[in-house]
């Protein structure tokens, strides 16, 4: 067998710089062959080596509150909840294979995120998603929109994790480039957690799962560049999903983890058999000696440098304990999984690859990876000029709303506001009998059995706002997940997050990012949510254009007491409705500025991190106390879309509300769709008017009486009157309509 | 009584079953591999939801010929209870312990929401506990729940009174637009002629706490636990 030949060109080739490249030949001492070349180029990608963000991403808080393991240690982060019991959690993009096959490229994103909790011996509870994707009203929009989602359901639903929310948004950035990202949740008992690592001398190393085949090679550095007309040929980098193999690799995987025959495991995501040895060999200490010519394959021929980057899906890499090599066969054999010894952990901390008895790689695998040697740059960085010209729209030029109820529908009816029933209901979101709050709320509550808690998970993100200031855009990212996941009763605890984005290496791309991620970070402080792990992708762009920065915040919250889960939708007549918090008048990158005008622009809401905080947990002591009977945080649309939502998010229970704004010294459209921050909805019964007016003025919250619960009609002042039935059929209606036309 | 749960690779409603029976009864409840080939001791058998063998070829297509099927096609016929829940049902019918077949959803996706059903025969072991003509509100989740059967054997099927419930309006009136899947004669579950082998779509097991929204599973499943 010869391998070609490898020179600087080669290497450009394989996406590393010059620099890069005598980085290697420094390193080795020599020049490398064709498989290491291969395995260096994979692992300094961008996609795992995280070589142009990392230096951003350290300053977020990564430690604190009751984190266990900390962002980076191992594959996803651990969070303690109390009982002896943590939840895994992390949320990772599929952005560019669901761009050229969205079927698969959503299936695999799910099932790479999954197996990044079991590898940790945590069992997968939940699923989350966020998604982007261009207007609907193009065919190739509605063809990826529909693929990504049956993507994701057939994967989630085979393997029995229920899909329990997300969010979708549709924005012409993201025609070319959409945006997958998924989040898995798991849990786990602290004392049956485990680690990403090699070490002992002879141990022996398994591959269990799926056999090796040519799909995926180069998935990871796919991932790390641009978008562009070449990219339709791309379609053979993405892996193909087998979500039944999934659910058996799960089942044996955690029956490994249990009986403690193992010594570390991970999960064969980007770069498979060389990420995974080299992580794990690098996070020992330690090397591992690897025969290729073991690895189960599917198809014969297959080179070294083939077999080392192959991305085929639904693969681990255990390093066993010895003398529990039988056990662990027979846990494989039981689950009808293929598991093949294919090499040892050594002491001299050296990864040695051999294939028909020849040494094909021989390299220092801490010099491979992340927070090793692999490169680390500070990218330039520079203030877009857009920024000052959009943040100084003036709003007052604005033509004034003649018709307010015409002007309610346009926005009401725009998909991103409308319920996304259509697509959750092709997620089996019940399985495995804990989820008590369903898709479609501010988060979802998962109950934890034999215990009294629950948690609430929430993704979110608004590009728009991160596009129009990307400072604070970063801290209303994760401001509006914690108030999301307080709303149903829950205190923050922690995040992750998938960091969307386009070229690093152009400077006003970079400044964003960079603005983005410390917006976030002061967010977190605040809010003592510190940061467990994530992702960054970048290049999501196309000829035509880079998405909005879009950072994805996953956030966990935990219920203390399953009697304070509290949902979002009006419930009785005759309960009072007040809005806590202060409507500012503010429409800068608003739905309605977008729907009505056709506009993105002015400056993003404002937002005062500590006043948000002491909103929190103003609303959560209140929710404690029992006085609550529905929250629900104001977002996308406003005042007025949120008041309309609380009457109609219980489908089968609808109810109608009178409002009754005061006058204020501004237009009412401003009134009425105004996505100020750190304001929430709230209902209760009578009987607690004073007890909680009370109590908000001893706080120092402002807490504004709205109006009553009850009748058929949405009434605001002599603005909006409409049936509730007609705002129920709308809400639900307008998705189907335009994808089952 | 006791009841086993039985574990194929890919179920993946199993321990919901299992957590349902042991909180309505605290009674005995196993969980059965599906390399098994004794079912001695069992008093009644539930073959739950998820994706035996992956749904491969077609959904049960695979699962009825593990070893625990041809027990469990003896234990039906000496007249123990046997209860197919989603694709616990599509494997009845794949076997032959229950007439028709179930074919992918009308609207050709997977649909996962609660419904309403209406007890059609509250005659039989599973139902007893009902009144006739009850609604339950109980959720699907499956993409192959269009149940199918030729008009001569619907026929007999509502002789021998084998439909047990159909898909119904939240008051009980049977129209397509509640019917979510495309199913005959809006048919949700099917029973044997003898009586002991119930199939249906619904999921019982998830409806049995209101914390998760409905506790209308309960009525079957303590039926059938006696």
């Amino acid at each position: 067998m010869k391998e070609p030949e490898v020179s600087l060109e080669l290497a450009i080739q394989h996406g590393l710089n010059e620099e890069e490249y005598q980085r290697i030949q420094n390193l080795l001492g020599r020049n490398p062959t064709f498989t290491e070349l291969g395995i260096f180029s994979v692992m300094w990608s961008e996609h795992c080596s995280y070589k142009n963000s990392i230096a951003e991403l350290k300053k977020l808080p990564r430690s604190g509150g009751r984190l266990l393991v900390g962002a980076g240690e191992e594959n996803a982060g651990l969070v303690d909840i109390g009982d002896g019991l943590a939840v895994c959690f992390k949320i990772e993009s599929h952005n560019h294979p669901s761009a050229v096959e969205p079927y698969q490229g959503a299936a695999t994103g799910v099932g790479g995120i999954m197996r990044d909790i079991f590898t940790m011996g945590a069992r997968p509870i939940a699923a989350l998603n966020s998604l982007r994707f261009g207007q609907l009203d193009k065919s190739r929009n509605r063809y990826l929109f529909d693929g990504v989602v049956r993507g994701i359901a057939d994967y989630g639903n085979c393997l029995g994790i229920p899909t329990v929310a997300g969010e979708i948004y549709f924005e012409d950035c993201y025609s070319a480039n959409p945006l997958v990202n998924a989040m898995t949740v798991g849990i786990v008992k602290h004392d049956q957690t485990a680690s990403a690592i090699a070490q002992g001398q002879d141990c022996p190393v398994f591959v269990i799962g799926s056999r090796t085949g040519r799909d995926g090679i180069h998935g990871a550095t796919f991932a790390s560049e641009e978008l562009s007309e070449e990219s339709e040929h791309r379609r053979p980098n993405v892996q193909v999903g087998d979500p039944f193999t999934e659910k058996l690799l799960l089942e044996a995987t955690l029956e490994m983890i249990r009986e403690k025959i193992i010594v570390g495991i991970q999960d064969m995501g980007a770069a498979g058999i060389t990420c995974s040895t080299t992580e794990m060999s690098a996070k020992g200490n330690s090397g591992m000696v690897i025969d290729l010519d073991k690895v189960p394959v599917r198809e014969e021929g297959m080179t070294p440098y083939e077999i080392m980057l192959s991305e085929s899906q639904e693969r681990m890499l255990v390093v066993g304990k010895i003398g529990n090599e039988k056990r662990i066969r027979e846990i494989c054999e039981k689950w009808e999984l293929i598991c093949e010894q294919v090499g040892h952990v050594t002491d001299e901390p050296t990864l040695k690859v051999f294939f028909q008895n020849e040494k094909v790689a021989e390299i220092p695998p801490f010099d491979c990876v992340l927070g090793g040697g692999a490169p680390v740059y500070q990218r330039e960085f520079a203030r877009p000029a857009y920024l000052d010209i959009l943040q100084n729209f003036d709003f007052d030029k604005l033509e004034a709303v003649e018709d307010l109820q015409d002007a309610f529908w346009k926005i009401f009816s725009s998909p991103n506001i409308a319920s996304k029933e259509w697509v959750y209901e092709q997620y089996d979101h019940m399985v495995r009998t804990n989820t008590s709050i369903f898709p479609g709320g501010d988060a979802a509550v998962i109950r934890i059995k034999k215990t009294n808690k629950a948690i609430s998970v929430k993704t979110d993100g608004n590009g728009r706002f991160v596009y129009l200031n990307p400072r604070r855009g970063g801290q209303i990212a994760v401001a509006e997940a914690a108030r999301n996941v307080v709303c149903t009763g829950a205190i923050p605890l922690a995040i992750t997050n998938c960091l969307n984005f386009g070229n690093p290496y152009k400077p006003e791309m970079f400044y964003l990012f960079r603005e983005a991620v410390a917006g976030m970070g002061d967010a977190c402080r605040v809010f003592e949510t510190p940061v467990t792990g994530g992702n960054v992708s970048f290049y999501n762009e196309s000829p035509e254009s880079a998405v909005y920065p879009t950072p994805v915040i996953g956030m966990l919250g935990l219920i203390e007491d399953i009697s304070h889960i509290t949902t979002a939708f009006f419930k009785k007549s005759g309960d009072l409705i007040y809005l806590i918090g202060k409507n500012q008048n503010e429409i800068g990158g608003s739905e309605f500025l977008k729907e009505f005008y056709g506009k993105i622009a002015g400056d993003c809401p404002q937002l005062d991190l500590e006043y948000e905080k002491l909103i929190q947990n103003t609303l959560l002591e209140a929710i404690r106390k029992g006085w609550v009977s529905s929250a629900h945080d104001i977002s996308d649309g406003g005042l007025a879309v949120a008041l309309a939502e609380c009457c109609i998010m219980n489908k089968i229970n609808p109810i109608g509300a009178t409002i009754k704004l005061p006058d204020a010294n501004t237009r009412p459209e401003w009134q009425l769709f105004s996505e100020s921050q750190s304001c929430i909805l709230i209902s209760i019964s009578p009987d607690f008017r004073k007890s909680l007016e009370q109590f908000f003025i001893k706080q120092k919250v402002k807490l504004q009486y709205l109006g009553k619960v009850g009748g058929s009609h949405f009434i605001i002042n002599d603005w909006l009157d409409i049936v509730v039935n007609d705002l129920l059929r709308n809400y639900y209606q307008i998705i189907p309509d335009q994808m089952e036309t | 009584m006791k009841f086993g749960v039985v574990v194929f690779p890919g179920s993946n409603c199993d321990h919901d079953m299992y957590h349902a029976l042991k909180i309505l009864a605290g009674n005995e409840v196993q969980f059965i591999w599906h390399q098994d080939t004794s079912l001695a001791g069992f008093d009644g058998v539930v073959l739950p939801g998820g994706f035996s063998y992956g749904d491969y070829l077609r959904a049960g297509a695979i699962a009825r010929f593990s070893p625990i099927l041809q027990e469990i096609i003896r234990f039906a016929k000496k007249g123990k209870i046997v209860l197919g829940i989603c694709n616990g049902f599509q494997v009845l019918t794949e076997s032959g312990l229950l007439p028709g077949a179930l074919m992918r959803n009308q609207n050709l996706r997977f649909i996962c929401k609660h419904v309403y059903i209406r007890t059609e025969n509250n005659q039989t072991v599973f139902t007893k506990g009902l009144k006739s003509g009850q609604i339950l509100r109980i959720p699907i989740a499956h993409g192959e729940g269009k149940y199918y059967i030729d008009d001569h054997n619907l026929k007999k099927l509502d002789e021998h009174r084998q439909i047990v419930f159909r898909y119904c309006s939240p008051d009980g009136q049977l129209r397509d637009e509640y019917n979510p899947n495309g199913s005959k004669a809006s048919i949700a579950g099917v029973i044997n002629k003898e009586g002991n082998v119930l199939g249906m779509m619904p999921h019982p097991e998830r409806a049995i706490e209101l914390l998760l929204g409905s506790a209308d599973g309960r009525y079957l499943l303590e039926s059938m636990i006696g």
